[in-house]
């Protein structure tokens, strides 16, 4: 019974690992800072609670189950506020969201997508920013 | 002020749950440390209702599951875009009003469209929220509404914004 708790524990924390690296892959694909916060949320959420599920699993019921459970909850409600104040940094200083459809791979490096400082925010209409 | 013995009483929980010792010279750390955290509480004013909404948690822990099932869909969504050879992005920023009317609800909601993946609240003023999206349709008014409401409930208790 142990041995089984071992091997999914393990599983579950390699998983978590692999969901980390992609991550770091969106970071470095995606066009600008906005979207790589989106990518960076795939650490945080999915990767943190796969990485520390795995943890507890391993662990077996013991107090150190309840401080995987603590870390946890602190990733949870602090991340957000990160993200938030990042996102919000960026957008005070006037950094313009590349709005539209962009296709990641197709010639353009992601250092060379700047994004349109002549556009401001738009809602409903449509417009292709994809070079 | 019935929140300080609240909070008194949940540090030194706290304490022993991460320590799990009880040598005198350790219990004399203990003491300093919760009577610290309690200080630097105070200083900050954020000892009260805002700050312990233990009176929510019925309603908040139900929340919570919603949102992990949310959370493991949009981590799916955005990993599709992540690896796709060819995949394509369409971020979009769109404006989004909340139901919810307390301060509680309404950071919990912002909080929540944040972590998940693929969409990050940038700006709340009032009852509206600035929100970039990874995918322009996945990000519609509409998709937002039933988070909204979920996120009123369990924060507010309210039915409807007066």
């Amino acid at each position: 019974m142990g041995d089984v708790l071992h091997v999914v524990g393990g599983g579950l924390v390699v998983a978590g690992a692999l969901l980390t690296l992609l991550g770091g892959v969106g970071v470095l694909r995606f066009p600008d800072v906005y979207t790589r916060i989106h990518a960076a949320s795939l650490t945080d959420t999915g990767g943190a609670t796969l990485v520390l599920l795995g943890l507890a699993l391993i662990s077996g019921l013991t107090l150190e189950t309840l401080k995987l459970g603590f870390v946890w909850a602190f990733v949870m409600l602090t991340t957000p506020a990160a993200a938030n104040a990042l996102a919000n940094a960026a957008f005070s200083a006037g950094h313009t969201p590349r709005i539209g459809a962009f296709q990641i791979m197709k010639g353009v490096a992601a250092s060379e997508a700047r994004p349109d400082t002549q556009r401001r925010e738009t809602s409903d209409d449509d417009e292709s920013a994809a070079p | 002020m019935t929140y300080l013995p609240g909070l008194l009483v949940a540090l030194i929980a706290f304490w022993f749950a991460l320590s799990g010792l009880t040598s005198p010279y350790f219990l004399v750390l203990a003491v300093v440390a919760v009577l610290l955290a309690l200080w630097l509480s105070a200083r900050l004013g954020v000892i009260g209702r805002d700050a312990s909404p233990y009176h929510r948690l019925p309603l908040l822990l139900p929340y919570v599951a919603w949102l992990l099932g949310q959370i493991v869909k949009s981590n799916i969504a955005v990993i599709a875009r992540v690896v796709g050879p060819r995949s394509a992005i369409d971020p979009a920023m769109v404006s989004i009003k909340t139901k919810a009317h307390t301060e509680l609800g309404k950071a919990l909601f912002a909080n929540s469209i944040t972590l998940t993946p693929g969409t990050v609240t940038v700006d709340v003023d009032g009852d509206a929220l600035k929100v970039h999206a990874l995918v322009r349709e996945n990000a519609t008014p509409a998709s937002f509404d039933q988070m909204d409401r979920r996120a009123a409930r369990a924060a507010d208790g309210a039915k409807r914004k007066g």
